[in-house]
């Protein structure tokens, strides 16, 4: 894009793709919106009213908001974590020369594959089942006693699962991104004396930088709206100790027939997504830059 | 001090062979070009003596010290690598600094060596920059300069100049060779480019398929080629070779004649090689006839800039005869 010209060009050209998302954004958003302001029960038909801030009132009043909120970020925050530490240290280890090495890539990315519903009843039966759960088996067979994840972590439980469903994505985006490392830079640092740890800190994590960017604004959208784990493992509770805010919304949209109110969430949680977002782009935004 | 001696030294990858044995001395304070086509064997030989490849056996000595199984930065050797290898996300000064700062220098002692690099390489108005906003000609200046603040005991460049555009790389090349007479330090430098290899080394290597050809000066080579290999290889234009009858009556399989040591008459002159002018090369200073020879081939003549050629003329030609050489059927020179 050097001349004003072509500059120009671009913009006509891109206009429609633009408008066409925009739209595709605005109508919905504008409903939401519009809703959000309406007393409007589904248990009530016909006794749709305006009621100005209100239900925003009584979403953020809601005992469950804040514990709610935090979830969201807790859960966002911690599976980002762990992420995009285990999948640095994940790609450094599928990046070396070994026997076997694209089955075991493809095992890797295998759970990327698994839909959340479907892991996440894996996970809540065959692993963290008090019961029967091979972990409770393990437990068993050290002699102690079986611990119940979803009773007593509830938010941790569900972080890993997620965390489990996204390690892939981020392995195998970083590995492509150890993979157009330049071998010389690497073999010029070990001639510059330094050790593993310091090529590792020094020449692979800044060269990961924008990778890893990527991998956590793209993750983040997805992860503010975790439902379906958290509907199929422990339903938000026990209490609302793992309710994030896209679960909340449902209960109170759905579970009570408030579309008033559940608009007023969405929009809530519409806020914090930018937020959320202003802040990632203030703090790593500058790595995608060229 | 720089003194690197290879004793046996051999590199297999896998089944393949890509340096047998060899042996090689390089004195301390040399400068020593290893040269040889594509493919030969010249960066792997380079990079078993960084340390970046083990060898498969044979041995290494540095400065009188076995340094077969030390690691890279343990020899105390400076690399300069064909791609440069900057770091991208660092400017130009942290580039530089990095070896120091592996080594635990002080920072002053750093700023110090930094400056002087700087200063000596043209480099001080750019320190801030990072290498994507540099030209070619400077992310070389930085490369060296990250080799030089080390004082290793060598350099190694591994075809440091095949980036650069044709112009740039004469002045580089100078630029190499100044910074050679002033540390005097050893330097082993690699390329395929017979002409950096004469210009600048005090010593060529000249390989093929990991095989050393020859070792001598610039000069030595140029003069007594012991093979058909280094003779065409070594010289630009590339020397004659005329096999067969001419040949046997000097007591020769082939003999080789240079461009330069051919006399080009217009005029008949008895026993010499008849031909017709094919292409003419004018440089201004000298001008490269292609002489199209009846029963030979192709020759390539050097003449003056002056001398009045053209396409098409019939032309003879008289090898210099004590330029000649003389090569057996094996290809190795025969001296009389
Ligand atoms: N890591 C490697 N694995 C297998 N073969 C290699 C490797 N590195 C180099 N070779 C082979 O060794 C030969 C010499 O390579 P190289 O030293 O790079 O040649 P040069 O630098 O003279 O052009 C080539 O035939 C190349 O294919
Ligand atoms: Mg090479």
């Amino acid at each position: 894009m050097a001349t004003k010209h072509s500059r120009a060009a671009a913009r006509l050209m891109i206009s429609p793709a633009v408008l066409l998302l925009l739209g595709w954004m605005i109508v919905p958003l504008a409903m939401t919106l519009y809703f959000s302001f309406l007393r409007y029960n589904l248990l009530m038909p016909g006794m749709e009213e305006w009621t100005g801030l209100t239900n925003y009132e009584f979403f953020v009043t809601d005992p469950a908001f804040f514990t709610a909120l935090l979830n969201t970020l807790l859960l966002v925050g911690g599976v980002l974590l762990i992420t995009v530490i285990g999948g640095t240290l994940l790609a450094l280890l599928l990046d070396q020369p070994m026997f076997g090495q694209g089955i075991v890539r493809i095992l890797v990315i295998a759970p990327f594959f698994v839909m959340p519903t479907v892991s996440a009843l894996v996970w809540k039966n065959m692993f963290l089942n008090p019961v029967n759960g091979l972990f409770a088996h393990i437990a068993g067979f050290m002699g102690l006693p079986a611990y119940d994840f979803l009773g007593q972590a509830p938010l941790a439980s569900i972080i890993g699962i997620v965390a489990w469903q996204w390690l892939p994505f981020a392995t195998l985006i970083l590995l492509t991104a150890f993979q157009s490392l330049d071998q010389e830079q690497l073999e010029a640092a070990e001639m510059d004396g330094a050790s593993a740890l310091s090529r590792f800190w020094y020449i692979m994590l800044p060269h990961l930088a924008r990778a890893i960017t990527v991998v956590i604004l793209i993750q983040t959208i997805f992860l503010l709206s975790i439902f379906a784990e958290i509907l199929v493992t422990t339903n938000g509770g026990p209490g609302v100790a793992s309710t994030n805010l896209t679960y909340l919304i449902y209960v109170q949209s759905l579970l009570q027939f408030d579309v008033g109110g559940g608009s007023a969430g969405g929009v809530i949680a519409i806020i914090l997504a930018n937020i959320v977002a202003i802040f990632l782009m203030r703090m790593i935004g500058k790595n995608l830059e060229a | 001090m720089g003194r690197i001696v290879l004793n046996k030294v051999r590199k297999s990858f896998g089944e393949v062979e890509v340096i047998p044995p060899l042996d090689l001395e390089i004195e301390d304070g040399e400068f020593v070009v290893f040269v040889g086509p594509s493919g030969c064997g010249k960066s792997t030989l380079l990079r078993l003596i960084a340390g970046l490849e083990d060898v498969s056996s044979g041995a290494i000595e540095i400065d009188g010290v076995n340094a077969t199984s030390k690691r890279p930065s343990e020899r105390g050797l400076a690399m300069v690598f064909q791609s440069y290898a900057l770091y991208p996300h660092m400017s130009v000064k942290k580039n530089i600094a990095f070896p120091m700062k592996m080594a635990g220098m002080p920072v002053a002692e750093q700023e110090e060596r930094i400056a002087a690099a700087a200063k000596a390489l043209n480099l001080t108005d750019y320190l801030h920059r990072k290498p994507g906003q540099l030209s070619g000609g400077q992310r070389q200046r930085v490369a060296i300069g990250r080799a030089i603040v080390r004082e290793p005991q060598a350099f190694l460049f591994d075809e440091p100049l095949s980036n650069l555009d044709a112009a740039l790389r004469v002045n580089m090349r100078l630029e190499i060779s100044e910074l050679h007479q002033t540390l005097k330090t050893t330097m082993v430098y690699v390329t395929h480019d017979q002409v950096e290899a004469m210009t600048m080394a005090d010593k060529i290597v000249v390989l093929r398929a990991g095989h050393i050809e020859q070792v001598g000066s610039p000069l030595e080579l140029y003069r007594n080629p012991r093979n058909k290999f280094v003779a065409g290889f070594i010289g630009s234009p590339k020397m004659n070779f005329i096999e067969g009858e001419r040949a046997a009556s000097r007591g020769a399989h082939t003999i080789g004649i240079r461009p330069e040591h051919i006399d080009l008459s217009v005029d008949p002159v008895e026993g010499a090689i008849v031909g017709k002018i094919g292409v003419s090369e004018h440089l201004g200073s000298d001008t490269f006839a292609h002489v199209h020879c009846e029963g030979i081939g192709l020759m390539n003549v050097r003449v003056s800039g002056e001398a009045d050629i053209h396409a098409g003329d019939t032309v003879y030609l008289q090898p210099q005869e004590h330029n000649l050489h003389r090569f057996g059927e094996d290809g190795l020179a025969i001296t009389l």
